[in-house]
C-alpha cells in the first residue's frame, strides 16, 4: 500500500492537471456539442497557443499570466477564421471529411513548428516557476496552483457566458436544434465559426496556465488530444459538467497511475479507458442510455 | 406465412407498439395502415428483424425469427425496403440490383445477369448503367423494390413504395406490384395514403397508437368508425355520419 | 478485365527495369513509391471499399514489422519464415481491433479515434517491454543474402516489394469483381439496406479489417527488412497512419489504382520540395497535410476522380 503522504500529493497534483485538462476539453466538447465535429487539430492548435505565450515571454518579456488578454482573443480570431475558410469548406456534409480536414491541420501546424522552431523542447523560467504552496502538509507548485484556480475561474466565465449572453442562447440553439436555428433567422455560419472560435480561445487560457508548470515542443500536442478525446467520451459528447468532472478524473488517474506503473505505462490506463468507453459507453458515464 | 404475437416495443416510456398481432397469409397482398406516427414502421422493423421486441414474438413460415438479425431473415426468405429509398450512391443501377442478386449466386457474372433480368420486371432496364444517385424519386423506390426482388423473396415488406410518387406514378407502381405476388411472391405493405392500398391490397390491418384497431378487407375496414377516427380525429365518424344523413334528408 | 491487363503490363514494366536502371536512386525512389502504394492499398480496402476510416493503421504495421524482426532477433529464425508470420500477427490485430469495435458498432469518427487509441496503446508498450527492445528498438542481424531476405542491391527489394504491391492490385481488382466486393462496398454505402439484403455487415466489415491489416503487416515487415531497423516510434507512430491514408485520399478512394497514383503524386511533390526548401524537416509533411486538405475539400474523389470527370467531359 503507498504512503498517504505520497498518494496525496499526488492526488492534489491530479487535480490541477485536471483542471486544465478539463478547460482543453471544455473547448473541444463545445466544438462537438455545436458543429458535430470532432476536431482532430486541438491538440495542435494547443500546441501552437503553447509557442505563442513562450515567444510572448522569450521575446517581449511578458509574463504568461499577463499575456491572457493577447491568448485568448489571438486563438478566438484563430479559430473564427480557421471554421469560415478551411474546415468549414471541407465537410462537403460528411464526418469523416472533417476528420481528415482536421487531421491535415494537424500535420500542417505541428510540421510548420518543426520547419520554423526545431524540435527542441522549450520551457519558460518565472520568479514563481520554484516556489511551493503548502496545501494540508503537500506542498504543491505555485504554478499549478494557479493553473488549478485559474483554469476553474475560465471555466465558470465560459459557462455564465453560454448560459447568459445573447450568443450563448444562439449557441445553445443550434446545438440542439440546427434546422429550427436556421428558421428563426441565426446565421448558423457565423454560430459555427464563432463556437470554434471560443473552443479555441479556451486552448489560449490553458497555455497561458499551463506553460509556467509545462514546456512546449512541436509534438506536444500529441499527448494531449488523446487525454482530450477520453476526457470527453468519459463526460459524454457535447456536455460540459462531463467534460469537468472528466477532468478532474483523468488528471488523477495519470497522477496516481503514474505512481504505480511509471509514466509512460501510466499513459495506457488513459488509453484503455477511452477504448473501453468507446466500445461500452459510448454516451459516457455521465450520459443516458438512448 | 408471417405472424407477429402480442408484440411491443417501448421508447423511453413511449409505447411505440402496443400488443400488436397480426398475420399474413402466403400469396396476398397484405397492407398495414394507419396515421402518421402509429408505429407503422417501427412495426416493420420488428418484423425484419432491426429491433428487438420488449415482449411478444414473430414466426415465418413456422420458424420463429424473434430478434433474429436482419440478414438471417433475409436468407430465411423475408426481405424490406426502406420508406427513405437510399440505392448504394457510388454504383450503378445494375450493380445495387446485383447486392441483391449476390445472395443466392456467388459469381459476379451470374448476379450481373440476374440484376438484368430483375431490372425488366420494375422497369429499370432503360437505366442499367446509370449511377444510383442520378435516379429521380420514382426511379430510387423502383430501385429498393428490384434489390429487394432479386434476393428471390418469399415474402416482401414494402414500406411505402407510393408515398411520395405522383398519381401518374403511383399507377404504374401498381401493376409493377401486382406482377410480383402473381410471381408468386407474399406482400406485406406499409402505406399511410389509404386510396393506393384500397386497389392493390385484398387484407388490410389498421395500426393507431401502436394498436392494432381493425382488420378486414379494406372497404369494409375503411367504414369502420374506429379507423375513420384514428385517421381524421375524435368525433370524426359521428360528424361523418351525421353529415351524411342530413345531405340524404 | 482491361483493368487486369493494365496491372500486369505495369507491374511487367517494373519488372524489367533493374535491367535498364541501376542508379540506386531512382531504385530506391521506385521502391519506396511501391512501398508507399503498399500501405495505400491496404488502408484502401477496409477504407476505400469498405468506408471505415481508419486512424491507426500502424497498429498493424508495427506489429507485423516486430513479429518479424523479433523472430529474426530473438529465436533466429529465416527472414522469408517470418514474413508470412508477420502478415498473421497483423491479420490477428486486425481481428481483434475489428472484433471489438465492430461488434460494438463504432463508425465514422470513433472508429477513427479507436484505432488510434489501439495503435498508441501499442506504441507505449513497445516502449516500455523488453521483447521489443523498449524505446532503444530492435536491429535486424546483418546477413547480406537473399537466401535471408537481405540483397546486395537494390533490385532483390524492388522484386519483393512489387510481388507484395502485384497482390494488393489483385485484391483491389477482385473487390471490384467479386461478390465479397459487392458486399464490402454495399455495406459502406448503406450498412441497413445491406442487411436487409441479406449481407451480414459485421462479417464483411471484420473480414475486410483482417485483409487490410495483413497487407498492412507484410509492409512493415518488408519495412524491417529494408532498413534492418525497427523502434516503436517508427512502427506504432502517426506517421506511418498518415502515409498509409494520404496515398488513397490524393490517388483516389475505393479504386484499384489510386493508391499508386496517390503514392506517386506525393512522392513527386516531396521530392520537388525536397530541391527548392532543401532538406528541412518537417517540410514535405506540412506541404503533405496542406495536399490533405485540399484534396478534401477541392477534389474528395482523387486525383482519379479528376481523370474520369475530365475524360467524361471530352467528347
Amino acid at each position: 500500500m503507498l504512503e498517504l503522504s505520497i498518494l496525496f500529493p499526488s492526488i492534489l497534483n491530479g487535480l490541477t492537471t485536471g483542471a486544465v485538462y478539463a478547460l482543453i476539453a471544455l473547448g473541444l466538447t463545445l466544438i462537438y456539442g455545436v458543429l458535430h465535429i470532432i476536431n482532430f487539430a486541438h491538440g495542435a492548435l494547443l500546441m501552437i497557443a503553447l509557442y505563442g505565450v513562450f515567444f510572448l515571454n522569450a521575446k517581449l518579456g511578458l509574463d504568461p499570466y499577463a499575456a491572457l488578454p493577447v491568448m485568448v482573443p489571438g486563438m478566438f480570431a484563430l479559430g473564427y477564421a480557421l471554421q469560415r475558410f478551411v474546415i468549414g469548406r471541407a465537410s462537403h456534409g460528411k464526418d469523416e471529411n472533417i476528420l481528415l480536414a482536421t487531421l491535415g491541420l494537424t500535420l500542417v501546424l505541428e510540421n510548420f513548428a518543426l520547419y520554423a522552431w526545431r524540435s527542441d523542447t522549450r520551457t519558460i523560467e518565472t520568479p514563481y516557476t520554484f516556489s511551493t504552496v503548502d496545501v494540508a502538509g503537500a506542498m504543491i507548485s505555485t504554478p499549478k496552483v494557479v493553473a488549478f484556480f485559474g483554469a476553474l475561474a475560465a471555466t465558470a466565465i465560459l459557462l455564465a457566458f453560454i448560459a447568459r449572453s445573447d450568443l450563448g442562447r444562439a449557441i445553445r440553439a443550434v446545438a440542439r436544434e440546427r434546422q429550427g436555428a436556421k428558421l428563426v433567422g441565426i446565421d448558423v455560419e457565423h454560430v459555427f465559426a464563432m463556437s470554434f472560435g471560443i473552443g479555441l480561445a479556451c486552448l489560449g487560457a490553458a497555455a497561458c496556465f499551463l506553460l509556467p508548470a509545462y514546456y512546449v515542443n512541436p509534438q506536444v500536442g500529441n499527448g494531449f488530444v488523446l487525454i482530450a478525446f477520453t476526457i470527453v467520451v468519459l463526460g459524454g459528447m457535447g456536455s460540459f459538467a462531463g467534460a469537468l468532472l472528466g477532468g478532474f478524473i483523468i488528471g488523477v488517474v495519470e497522477s496516481v497511475g503514474g505512481l504505480w506503473l511509471g509514466e509512460s505505462l501510466g499513459q495506457i490506463g488513459i488509453f484503455v479507458i477511452f477504448i473501453a468507453i468507446l466500445l461500452f459507453r459510448p454516451q459516457g458515464i455521465f450520459g443516458a442510455r438512448t | 406465412m408471417l405472424q407477429a404475437r402480442h408484440v411491443s416495443i417501448s421508447f423511453g416510456g413511449l409505447k411505440a407498439v402496443d400488443d400488436a398481432s397480426l398475420a399474413v397469409p402466403a400469396g396476398s397482398i397484405t397492407s398495414l395502415i394507419g396515421p402518421n406516427g402509429a408505429g407503422k414502421s417501427t412495426l416493420f422493423g420488428i418484423l425484419s428483424g432491426f429491433l428487438e421486441p420488449d415482449a411478444g414474438s414473430v414466426s415465418f413460415l413456422g420458424q420463429e425469427v424473434t430478434g433474429l438479425a436482419p440478414h438471417r431473415i433475409c436468407r430465411l426468405g423475408m426481405t424490406r425496403t426502406f420508406q427513405l429509398a437510399q440505392p448504394f450512391a457510388g454504383q450503378t443501377v445494375r450493380e445495387n440490383i446485383a447486392v441483391g442478386s449476390h445472395l443466392h449466386r456467388a459469381q459476379r457474372k451470374a448476379a450481373l445477369a440476374h440484376a438484368e433480368s430483375i431490372a425488366l420486371r420494375v422497369g429499370l432496364s432503360g437505366r442499367l448503367d446509370r449511377p444510383a444517385r442520378d435516379l429521380t424519386i420514382a426511379g430510387r423506390k423502383r430501385l429498393e423494390l428490384a434489390r429487394a426482388l432479386a434476393t428471390e423473396p418469399k415474402l416482401l415488406l414494402l414500406d411505402e413504395v407510393l408515398a411520395g410518387l405522383n398519381p401518374q406514378e403511383v399507377s404504374e407502381m401498381s401493376p409493377v406490384i401486382r406482377s410480383i405476388r402473381d410471381g408468386g411472391v407474399t406482400v406485406l405493405m406499409i402505406e399511410h395514403v389509404m386510396q393506393a392500398v384500397m386497389n392493390l391490397s385484398e387484407h388490410t390491418w389498421v395500426l393507431n397508437n401502436g394498436q392494432l384497431i381493425a382488420e378486414g378487407k379494406p372497404a369494409d375496414v375503411t367504414r369502420d368508425p374506429r379507423v375513420i377516427e384514428a385517421y381524421l380525429g375524435r368525433g370524426a365518424a359521428e360528424r361523418l355520419r351525421t353529415s351524411g344523413n342530413e345531405a340524404h334528408a | 478485365m482491361k483493368t487486369l491487363y493494365a496491372i500486369l503490363v505495369l507491374c511487367g514494366a517494373v519488372a524489367l527495369l533493374p535491367a535498364f536502371v541501376s542508379s540506386g536512386v531512382v531504385l530506391n525512389l521506385v521502391i519506396m513509391t511501391l512501398y508507399a502504394t503498399l500501405l495505400g492499398q491496404a488502408w484502401n480496402i477496409l477504407a476505400g471499399f469498405g468506408g471505415q476510416y481508419s486512424f491507426g493503421h500502424a497498429a498493424f504495421f508495427g506489429t507485423g514489422a516486430y513479429a518479424s524482426a523479433a523472430l529474426q532477433v530473438h529465436f533466429g529464425v529465416n527472414a522469408w519464415l517470418c514474413l508470412p508470420f508477420a502478415i498473421v500477427c497483423g491479420a490477428a490485430v486486425g481481428a481483434l481491433v475489428g472484433a471489438l469495435s465492430f461488434r460494438y458498432g463504432l463508425r465514422g469518427s470513433y472508429f477513427a479515434l479507436v484505432t488510434l487509441a489501439f495503435a498508441e496503446v501499442f506504441r507505449i508498450l513497445a516502449n516500455s517491454v523488453k521483447f521489443t527492445g523498449g524505446g532503444v528498438g530492435l536491429l535486424v542481424p546483418l546477413k547480406s543474402s537473399a537466401l535471408d531476405f537481405q540483397f546486395q542491391g537494390k533490385a532483390g527489394f524492388l522484386y519483393v516489394i512489387l510481388a507484395l504491391t502485384l497482390a494488393g492490385f489483385l485484391l483491389s481488382w477482385w473487390l471490384k469483381h467479386s461478390r465479397y466486393g459487392a458486399w464490402l462496398t454495399a455495406v459502406r454505402d448503406n450498412e441497413d439496406s445491406a442487411a436487409a439484403l441479406g449481407v451480414d455487415a459485421f462479417r464483411v466489415k471484420l473480414q475486410a479489417i483482417v485483409i487490410s491489416a495483413g497487407l498492412m503487416a507484410a509492409g512493415g515487415a518488408f519495412y524491417v527488412q529494408y532498413f534492418q531497423y525497427i523502434d516503436p516510434h517508427l512502427a506504432y507512430g502517426p506517421a506511418v497512419s498518415v502515409e498509409a491514408l494520404l496515398g488513397p485520399i490524393v490517388g483516389g478512394l475505393g479504386t484499384v489504382f489510386g493508391p499508386l497514383l496517390g503514392a506517386a503524386a506525393l512522392k513527386l511533390l516531396g521530392e520537388l520540395t525536397r530541391n527548392l526548401m532543401g532538406d528541412a524537416p518537417g517540410v514535405s509533411l506540412m506541404i503533405y497535410g496542406a495536399v490533405l486538405i485540399a484534396m478534401v475539400t477541392f477534389l474528395p474523389r482523387g486525383i482519379g476522380g479528376l481523370f474520369q470527370r475530365l475524360a467524361a467531359k471530352a467528347p
